[in-house]
């Protein structure tokens, strides 16, 4: 397993938001968030299609400014010095875009040259990542040639190549064979017990059970709960045990089950 | 309460029918071409319908379409009326004109049909979902036969609009004409769209479709660069001085004889020609449909017959050759510090040349830089007459706009696109460090460099060709390096200003309205160089002019201190100022760019 240096130590939070909005024009996607998450930590951003994950998301990586409040990573503001504070990150989105004609190993060391990294430990590195998801045999041919799970391996692999302190992923499992998957839950696992910490949208709601320590649930762009598994066991109530259940019950979807007969109903 | 999901009411009304197993009878309609066609129009629809500002663009659009059709229209009227004057060959060359005309249509036809083809049948995105539903296969050959024609002829279309209306106007013709140039030129476009992609059917049963397009571009290419030399060094222009034929009955033979007798450009000349001169010929026309018609239906058997084969090759994309993209050259190929900027080059540089659509296209431009010099060349100059001097000045502030015109058109193509093709990996460029500027001012480099290195030879070449004074000589030049800094500027941000992110042929990105409009300002900037620059050059080669042939103590008029001034130092000034305020915006819009492919609002 990929060593990562143990910043255990040191002080949190290493993500904070304070009071962020996002709005399209008339359209509030985001209506003020606050949310802080320490050091050594997987942090899960549940919510229905359409609540602002992805937008939340795409703040914290950098990509989108906030209409309105703070975002601060390892304490520096991200809109007030962008440069220093994406140093800090790494960031895996759920559908993107490659440069078809560079091959994994081109664009594994133009990422790490974004960062402003290079040299014989980068090449290391690099080597162990594709090492470590089967792309090694890959590594000099063109993305063009890559499957969507080979994209997702590179990209994940670009995300740590930096040895950031915050990765921030958006739908981490989409398009992975299971021992991938279990490499990634294994690889997020070890970054966190070495101080790095993570920020992660999901639908897969086993997979945030099964990998998160915390996790807030968002619904029209605003945070209806949070907190670990046994915390929002408590905010929902009775009843709700599994993840699942206090999804459907925090975001309104008791319905749902009315909702699965009637449309079984249909197609019998 | 949700709706019903399935709707069975025929399929149970069908129960204890025979007829059980037949989807039809169950309520399937299968769905025709129009069906097939509606979601890429309503996406066309959708889209400009929303665009902001929309309508304004589309009514700019349409007033710059019109003043396009009146300009080619009032030039061909006015060539028809000029070989009208010719007595007993005016028809001939009017007909010579048309056959021609139309000859060079069927072959750029030809060319993007085979080319769009393999988008449309192979490579689009929506084939899988079309392939995976019960759609008749014939139905999905016409409907992508009609989509590859009509993104492979709109343009030639645009262009044959004013063409054939300067014909009838000048011929006088009836109300049928009209009708029948209708339905030539609907024939006349079928023929080249089947042939293309029943031959791009053929290549992609036989190399895979990533190989075949690759092969494509490049033959497509080489035979486009082929014809526009053949046409070239042809010299089509002796066509109209018959001086220099040997006899007029060889200049009639010429124009007697048709261009190409056995395709179907010279049938529809024909068809159209002998109705609008009174000897109306029915058998072009009926050669013409009839063949079109067959086509259609010998299209339709081959796709039937080869495209699932072909479909199942074009999908076999990954290849592993092992090691072929380990060399490292492209990442010292500038020597900064910052290891971002040495990536960014060798990013692009790869991208480049590893993409034939791409690299294949310098082999076009370089037949039309050696066309331009040879252009020059032929130009009937005398170099011996004393007014020559003058004529070649003025030639040579000429050619001054129109190299400028020529990397203006190399800026446009190459890059304009590349803030649209970086948009979609804006996640990672914005996620990263990576100041903004740096990016930027990469794609600056990457881009003015290999215009300056088209621009300069071009410019010192046809200046040497023509002989100009070296004041001129030095005029030229250095406004040809401040113009090319300041297009590759214009084109960098008018790009950013108007991206598209959606197209996945960058060769369409310059045809959207931001590409229009780095033209028309590119072509008013070279203008406003050029009159700068001209009248201090003018008011001081006149002064040359007036003391080489006066002599000791004849009148010199003054050239005066403020055309220089103001003529070279406004032309400086302009190019400074277009340089620094694109740049600056440009900063300003990465900066600000939060629109991104593929990516919802929440």
């Amino acid at each position: 397993m990929t060593q990562f240096i143990d910043r255990s130590g040191e002080a949190p939070p290493l993500l904070e938001l304070e009071g962020v909005k996002k709005a399209y024009g008339r359209f509030q996607a985001v209506r003020g968030i606050d949310l802080a998450v320490p050091r050594g930590e997987i942090f899960g951003f549940l919510g229905p299609n359409g609540a602002g994950k992805t937008t939340t998301i795409r703040m914290v990586a950098g990509i989108l400014q906030p209409t309105a409040g703070r975002i601060r990573v390892a304490g520096v503001d991200l809109l007030d010095d962008p440069g220093t504070a994406k140093r800090h990150i790494g960031y895996i989105p759920d559908r993107p875009f490659l440069y078809e004609k560079l091959s994994g190993g081109e664009f594994l060391r133009f990422v790490a040259a974004l960062w402003g990294k290079e040299g014989p430990e980068v090449e290391a590195r690099m080597d162990r990542f594709l090492e470590l998801f089967s792309l090694a045999a890959w590594k000099d041919e063109l993305i063009e040639s890559y499957s969507h799970g080979m994209r997702q391996k590179l990209l994940i692999s670009s995300a740590f190549l930096h040895d950031p302190d915050l990765v921030v992923v958006d739908e981490p499992m989409v398009g992975l064979d299971p021992r991938s998957a279990r490499i990634l839950k294994d690889l997020l696992r070890s970054f966190v017990e070495g101080g790095g910490t993570v920020f992660l949208s999901t639908h897969t709601l086993e997979v945030a059970e099964a990998v998160c320590d915390r996790i807030a649930i968002i619904v029209a762009g605003e945070v209806q709960a949070q907190g670990t598994m046994d915390e929002l066991r408590t905010q929902a109530g009775q009843g709700a045990t599994h993840l699942e259940e206090i999804f459907l019950r925090v975001t309104g979807g008791d319905e749902v089950a009315d909702l699965v007969g009637a449309l079984a109903g249909e197609v019998r | 309460m949700i709706g019903r999901v399935v709707d069975r009411s025929v399929g149970d009304r069908s129960v204890g029918d025979p007829a059980l197993g037949d989807p039809a009878a169950r309520g399937h309609v299968r769905p025709g071409v129009r069906a097939l066609l509606r979601p890429k129009l309503r996406s066309k629809w959708n889209r400009s319908a929303r665009r902001e500002g929309g309508r304004v663009r589309l009514a700019f659009l349409g007033v710059l379409a019109l003043g396009f059709w009146a300009l080619l229209f009032t030039l061909i009227y006015r060539m028809l009326l000029y070989f009208r004057g010719a007595e007993g060959i005016g028809d001939l060359l009017a007909g010579k004109l048309l056959g021609i005309g139309f000859l060079t249509f069927l072959m750029i036809l030809l060319l993007s049909n085979v080319i769009t083809a393999l988008s449309t049948f192979f490579l689009s995105r929506d084939l899988d979902l079309l392939l995976a539903a019960p759609v008749d296969p014939l139905q999905v050959y016409w409907a992508r036969l009609t989509e590859s024609m009509v993104n492979s002829s709109w343009m030639v279309v645009l262009l044959v609009v004013p063409l054939l209306a300067a014909y009838g106007v000048m011929y006088g013709a009836s109300p049928p004409f009209w009708l029948l140039a209708a339905v030539v030129l609907l024939a006349f476009l079928v023929l080249p769209a089947v042939a293309g992609s029943a031959l791009t059917l053929v290549l992609v049963n036989v190399f895979p479709a990533r190989r075949t397009r690759d092969l494509l571009a490049l033959v497509g290419l080489l035979a486009a660069a082929g014809v526009v030399l053949l046409v070239r060094l042809l010299q089509p222009e002796r066509l109209v001085r018959p001086d220099e034929f040997r006899s007029l009955v060889d200049f009639m033979a010429v124009l007697r004889t048709p261009t190409s007798p056995w395709l179907p450009s010279e049938w529809a000349a024909s068809t159209l020609l002998t109705f609008l001169t009174g000897r109306w010929d029915a058998f072009p026309l009926v050669l013409l449909v009839s063949t079109a018609a067959a086509a259609l239906v010998l299209g339709g058997v081959l796709h039937l017959k080869a495209f699932p084969s072909g479909y199942s090759r074009a999908q076999e994309g990954a290849e592993q050759q092992a090691g072929r993209t380990r060399s490292r050259w492209a990442e010292r190929l500038v020597p900064a510090r910052n290891p971002a900027i040495r990536q960014l080059v060798a990013k692009e540089v790869r991208v480049f040349f590893r993409d034939t659509t791409q690299w294949s296209q310098l082999i076009l431009l370089a037949v039309l830089v050696v066309v331009y010099v040879y252009n020059i060349r032929v130009l009937p100059v005398g170099r011996t007459a004393d007014v020559s001097f003058f004529l070649v000045n003025v030639i040579g502030f000429l050619n001054l706009g129109l190299a400028g015109f020529v990397v203006a058109a190399i800026a446009a193509r190459f890059v304009f696109p590349a803030m649209s093709l970086e948009g979609r990996m804006n996640w990672l460029l914005r996620s990263s460090p990576l100041d903004p500027r740096t990016l930027f001012w990469t794609k600056y480099a990457v881009g003015t460099l290999p215009l300056l290195v088209v621009a300069l030879p071009l410019i010192v070449l046809t200046n040497l060709t023509l002989e100009v004074s070296p004041l001129l000589f030095w005029v030229s030049t250095l406004a040809m390096v401040g113009a090319t800094l300041a297009m590759t500027a214009m084109a960098l941000v008018l790009g950013a200003l108007f991206p598209n992110h959606e197209t996945e042929n960058p060769a369409e990105i310059p045809t959207s309205f931001g590409g229009l409009l780095f033209m028309m300002s590119a072509v008013a900037y070279l203008a406003a160089v050029v009159a700068l620059c001209g009248w201090p050059v003018y008011r001081i080669l006149r002064a040359r002019l007036a003391e080489v042939a006066g002599g000791p103590g004849a009148m010199v008029p003054d050239v005066g201190l403020l055309p220089q001034v103001l003529g070279f130092g406004g032309a400086t000034l302009l190019t400074g100022v277009i340089i620094a305020l694109s740049l600056r915006l440009g900063v300003r819009r990465i900066r600000e760019a939060e629109t991104f492919v593929g990516e919802g609002a929440a």
